[in-house]
């Protein structure tokens, strides 16, 4: 099984790996999965004035869930809260040309783009 | 150094290049079909065949009589549990074997359930992943006729107590087959003092060719008998007929003579090395957890789990060093390993492991230069691991509640 340069690229080269405060009012945080299954993302943003300014991610999974997550903040970045939505695992799986045994590792970073969203829309709706 | 590094001597091993220098002649000009009685041809080839077996059983202790060639480790023991279970099937149909043994044994198993030609009792074993023999002696039944637990686990390399099994087995009057593939040219193997009836082993996990192996059948006390699964010109004393693979039984032979040669020096410098690479690794970095028995093992086996980091992502990030892991993103059917499952490792941890095959060709310079990897690509992904972040923090991960979808 030979991995897609671009995943490779993303595992040596994980792009904004890290965390931001979840507190933090303008901060969105998705975790998605669970360690039985072998894969579990946690998927951040930072917004502000409805705009991702920046995003963040932390993976325990194989090469392809970490290259999933990582590409996904990378999309994230400058994005609308509405276009965020708009992003789709099919998206992920063509960019990093995942073959079909790990699709399911682009849906778990469209759930957590979701989760992220919907936890930051949650906030804002308290504030 | 030469890259990529091989440690994963479990899953294969190199060919010696001795056994490959004694194969040669067998291909070109030695080529007789040793089924051939009536010229030089077949007798030159016949007695290649006559001295692989020799020294076959001399490793394990048995007459060379009782030597059935087959294409590998699976057909023999495909051999074993369907020979048996349709000679002896006026006496019963029940087979006790155990949760941790090979595919080869469990997926023939439960191909006999299915076909309603067996009943089948899969022991559990241990948090090291041996069996009990008293478990093995509490579920014997007048209609058991196998019994067949491996000697030493390909993944855990736990090793089993084969001899009191035997003793049980000898004294219950039930046959005893032993998957021996992991533990023959590793550990001594006697066939009369384990009390073993038939045994499997191949050739390509003791520096021999791949394509090869062997199923070993008592003749004497008790006398086995097994009905063939290849018919046609009735080899090997009718138990299985074909063409013999003469030059892959030659590098058999002579690879089982090496190891016989070499066993008590190589492996105590396995386990050297093994015991360095165990060290190495779990001084570091804390939260690493021994899979199988501490001490009785395989001597260059090591199967440790990493917590909070996935096998694969370890692999990829290892790609000089080529190894093995339990973890369900590395195996075709996207399972963690059933073997860890089954010592009740948890899933997780399973997903985190690492298997270490230490060999003969492996030397101290790369044993070094892998536990700096492994500590370098554990620390990075731990880093990168929302899990560890998490145990950081004080959170306890049983108790968090996961949106697995």
């Amino acid at each position: 099984m030979a991995y897609s340069d671009k995943v490779v690229d993303h595992f040596n080269n994980p792009r904004n790996m890290g965390s931001f405060k979840k507190d933090d009012e303008d901060v969105g945080t998705g975790m998605v999965g669970a360690p039985e299954c072998g894969d579990v993302m946690k998927l951040q943003i930072k917004v502000q004035n409805d705009t991702i300014v920046d995003a963040k991610f932390k993976t325990f999974g194989c090469g392809s869930a970490i290259a999933s997550s990582s590409l996904a903040t990378e999309w994230l970045k400058g994005k609308t809260l509405e276009e965020a939505q708009k992003i789709k695992n099919t998206d992920i799986v063509q960019e990093l040309n995942l073959p079909p045994v790990k699709i399911h590792c682009s849906v778990l970073a469209e759930d957590a783009i979701k989760a992220a969203l919907a936890d930051y829309q949650k906030k804002a709706e308290n504030k | 150094m030469k890259f990529p590094i091989f440690l994963d001597n479990h899953s294969t091993t190199p060919m010696d290049p001795r056994v490959l220098e004694a194969m040669l002649p067998y291909f070109i000009e030695k080529f007789g079909n040793a089924a051939s009685r009536n010229h030089t041809f077949g007798w030159e080839a016949e007695e290649a065949v006559d001295t692989a077996r020799k020294q076959i059983a001399r490793l394990i202790k048995a007459d060379p009589k009782e030597i059935v060639f087959t294409s590998g480790a699976t057909e023999s023991d495909n051999l074993a549990l369907k020979g048996v279970l349709e000679m002896y099937k006026e006496k019963g149909n029940h087979i006790i074997t155990a949760t941790t043994e090979h595919r080869a044994v469990l997926d023939t198993a439960k191909s006999l359930e299915a076909k309603g030609l067996a009943t089948v009792t899969y022991l559990s074993v241990d948090k090291q992943g041996t069996v009990n023999p008293q478990d093995v002696r509490n579920a014997i039944t007048d209609k058991t006729v196998l019994i067949s637990m491996m000697l030493a686990n390909n993944e855990i390399g736990t090793i089993n107590p084969v001899q009191e099994i035997g003793k049980i087995a000898k004294e219950k009057g039930v046959l005893f087959h032993c998957d021996a593939t992991q533990g023959i040219g590793k550990i001594p193997v006697d066939v009369q003092a384990m009390g073993i009836d038939l045994m499997s082993f191949s050739a390509h996990k003791l520096y021999g060719p791949k394509g090869i192996g062997a199923l070993y059948v008592r003749k004497k006390n008790p006398r086995v008998r097994i009905a063939a699964q290849m018919d046609g010109g009735g080899h090997e004393r009718g138990m299985r007929s074909g063409t013999l693979a003469v030059p892959l039984i030659v590098g058999f032979g002579k690879a089982c003579e090496l190891c016989e040669q070499e066993m008590p020096t190589e492996s105590a410098r396995l386990v050297k090395m093994r015991d360095r690479l165990q060290t190495g690794i779990m001084a570091a970095l804390e939260e690493t957890y021994l899979n199988g028995h501490p001490t009785n093992r395989l001597p260059g086996n090591l199967n440790i789990s990493f917590a909070y980091v996935e096998g694969e992502s370890l692999l990829m990030g290892m790609k000089e060093i080529a190894l093995s892991s339990g973890s369900a993103c590395t195996s075709a059917t996207l399972e963690p390993s059933y073997v860890l499952r089954a010592l009740g490792v948890g899933t997780e941890l399973a997903h985190s492991s690492i298997r270490f095959g230490i060999g003969r060709f492996n030397t101290d310079e790369e044993i070094d230069y892998a536990i700096k990897k492994v500590i370098e690509i554990v620390t990075k992904l731990r880093e990168m691991s929302p899990l560890y972040e998490m145990a950081k923090e004080g959170v306890d991960l049983k108790s968090v509640q996961w949106a697995a979808h």
